[in-house]
């Protein structure tokens, strides 16, 4: 098997067996980034000198009989995340001259694991998007189908680690953006409970929603990148002091007795009827392992994309006010006055979606629509996780599709924000009541010629990360559909 | 169209964004849009329902010690500053 189609613990053994040098996957994978990466414009920043010297250290570190699980291991950062002394661009003409003065918690922690940085992905710009268009670095293509988009936001990882161009990559979720793109990938994505991971370093846009997580090609792999990016951190307020589980060691767990919910509102007209097909075969999977099948309803669900379409761009509007052309990023031209240089700064340096949700942000908090919208919105976010805490009375996990079909061809949905926005109806829930949830391969769709992938997503009560990731690897361990590649890059 | 022209302009006064003349009905219209959309909370019932803040209820925000734990890094933070002179960062003239 070629290097890049081994997992994250493939390739740990064979560097901990001597198989192959950290510095050995540094350079096939740079090779396979130098080759394959500008096709799908999957990555913004290539390190390759810091990913050889990383890979040196590793390398060290393991003849000496040191390091982790993860020494050695290449990775990728989506670009949201601060790297020290690396360009940090969050996808946006904004900070496209950004060079973080520190590390984000997820970075350092990885670093200090023992993995080689390969490079920062591309990614909707200040990751508000579901097919990565909007970046200001162009559209990522989808290796399963170029003509078309990899999801969003985490659209650059999710291309990279679907082609093997990284075994792993980082991605963040406010609304989807990991699960989403890992369905269009074909790639396991795991969004964890809001404040398991830090979000210090961490660009950020609604801050009451996102949440750091991991884009691979097996659970077992989720397990391990999350097992060392979790836990608590005292530089970000709402990180959650709580002991960390051994996530691989209860993938262990069986499906046996798993009682699942399968989410009626989830099954909607919206719901292409080939993507529902593979959705339910899966689930039937789930059942004859012995997990039992029951259906439960949320009826406040179908408001969670009018209620985060308030909440997220409120949130938004307030945090994105730091850009102002003064302290970093992007400045106008010989503004005339401050009022001019912030709005020139702002105008100029912040793409249509962005500008768009700042907007809408702001109107929505002005005063006299206050209590129309951001406080109706907040109440309806209380309802929505209301249903979905007395689902997880009767239910270990509730089950559905991930996305409402597969892939769409690029510039489909550029033209009209809603459409574009209900890609997001099934994800947005779990974002909006703080819960764990997974997408993870689970058949493939044929259109125009090519087969597409499609995502089965397990939402579970808050810190349940460890019963998302068991029941993951135990239908990972009955089906294969996750070890598919796109054709051109097996 | 539930917003007017002159509603977004001042939306956008309001967030410090310049709106190019040409992007302006572009605007108007997609705000509209999204607008009309999330309209639709306002027939969900939410009579004795407590806004909710952050997803995680029992949460309480931390204190801690006043102390200084960080080194100055001012020249470091600094050299993405689009300009800068003797530690401060310039801006143009505020007060005649």
């Amino acid at each position: 098997m070629a290097l890049h189609n081994l997992t994250v613990a493939g390739l740990a053994a064979g560097l901990k067996a001597r198989e192959f040098s950290s510095l050995d996957l540094a350079l096939h994978f740079l090779g396979r980034i130098e080759r394959l990466a500008p096709e799908l414009n999957a990555f913004v920043t290539v390190t390759a000198d810091r990913a050889l010297a990383d890979a040196r250290a590793a390398d060290e570190r393991l003849a000496r009989g040191e390091g982790g699980p993860l020494t050695g291991v290449p990775i990728a950062h989506k670009d949201i995340f601060c790297t020290d002394g690396i360009l940090t661009t969050c996808g946006s003409k904004m900070l496209a001259n950004f060079v973080a003065p520190y590390d984000a918690t997820v970075v350092e922690r990885w670093r200090a694991a023992g993995t080689v940085l390969l490079g920062k992905t591309n990614m909707d710009e200040f990751a508000m998007g579901s097919s990565n268009e909007t970046s200001f670095y162009g559209p990522v293509k989808n290796p399963w189908d170029l003509k078309r988009v990899p999801g969003g936001s985490s659209g650059g990882s999710a291309a990279a680690v679907a082609a093997c161009l990284a075994p792993a990559a980082s991605g963040t979720d406010t609304g989807g953006s990991i699960r989403q793109p890992a369905a269009l990938t074909n790639l396991t994505g795991m969004k964890p409970t809001y404040g398991r991971v830090s979000r210090y370093g961490m660009v950020a846009f609604a801050s009451s929603l996102d949440q750091a997580g991991v884009l691979t090609r097996s659970a077992e792999d989720a397990a391990l990148l999350l097992q060392v990016m979790a836990g608590h951190d005292r530089r970000d307020s709402t990180s959650v002091d709580a002991p960390v589980p051994d996530y691989r060691a209860e993938l262990a767990t069986p499906l046996k007795g798993l009682r699942v919910g399968l989410l009626r509102e989830f099954f909607d007209k919206g719901l292409d009827p080939q993507v529902e097909k593979c959705v339910r075969d899966s689930i039937e999977v789930l059942r004859r392992e012995g997990a039992t099948i029951s259906e439960v309803s949320l009826p406040s669900l179908p408001l969670s994309v009018p209620t985060y379409y308030v909440v997220a761009p409120a949130e938004c509007s307030s945090n994105l006010s730091r850009f102002d052309g003064v302290r970093f990023g992007y400045r106008c031209d010989s503004p005339r006055d401050l009022l001019d240089l912030y709005k020139r700064s702002r105008g100029e340096g912040f793409g249509a979606e962005v500008k768009r949700r700042i907007m809408t942000g702001a109107y929505v908090l002005s005063a006299g629509y206050y209590d129309a919208y951001y406080l109706k919105a907040q109440k309806v976010r209380a309802l929505i996780a209301a249903d979905f805490a007395r689902a997880f009375e009767d239910v270990d996990v509730v089950i559905g599709p991930t996305a409402p079909t597969a892939a769409f061809e690029l510039g489909a949905k550029t033209s009209d924000p809603i459409t574009m926005y209900l890609n997001d109806i099934y994800t947005i829930g779990a974002n909006l009541a703080g819960l764990p949830a997974i997408s993870i391969p689970c058949g493939f769709v044929r259109e125009g010629g090519k087969d597409l992938p499609v995502g089965l997503q397990m939402v579970g009560p808050h810190f349940a990360e460890s019963r998302l990731l068991s029941a993951s690897h135990q239908y990972q361990l009955l089906t294969d559909w996750h070890k598919r590649v796109a054709p051109g890059y097996e | 169209m539930s917003l007017n022209r002159s509603q977004v302009e001042g939306i956008a006064h309001l967030a410090r964004l310049e709106i190019t003349e040409a992007q302006m009905p572009v605007y108007v219209d997609s705000l509209s849009r999204i607008i009309d959309f999330v309209e639709q909370l306002a027939a969900a019932d939410t009579a004795g329902t407590e806004p909710m803040a952050h997803p995680l209820a029992d949460q309480v925000q931390r204190l801690r010690a006043d102390e200084v734990a960080e080194a100055d890094q001012r020249e470091k933070y600094q050299r993405n500053a689009p300009s800068v002179a003797a530690g401060l960062y310039l801006v143009p003239k505020v007060i005649e």
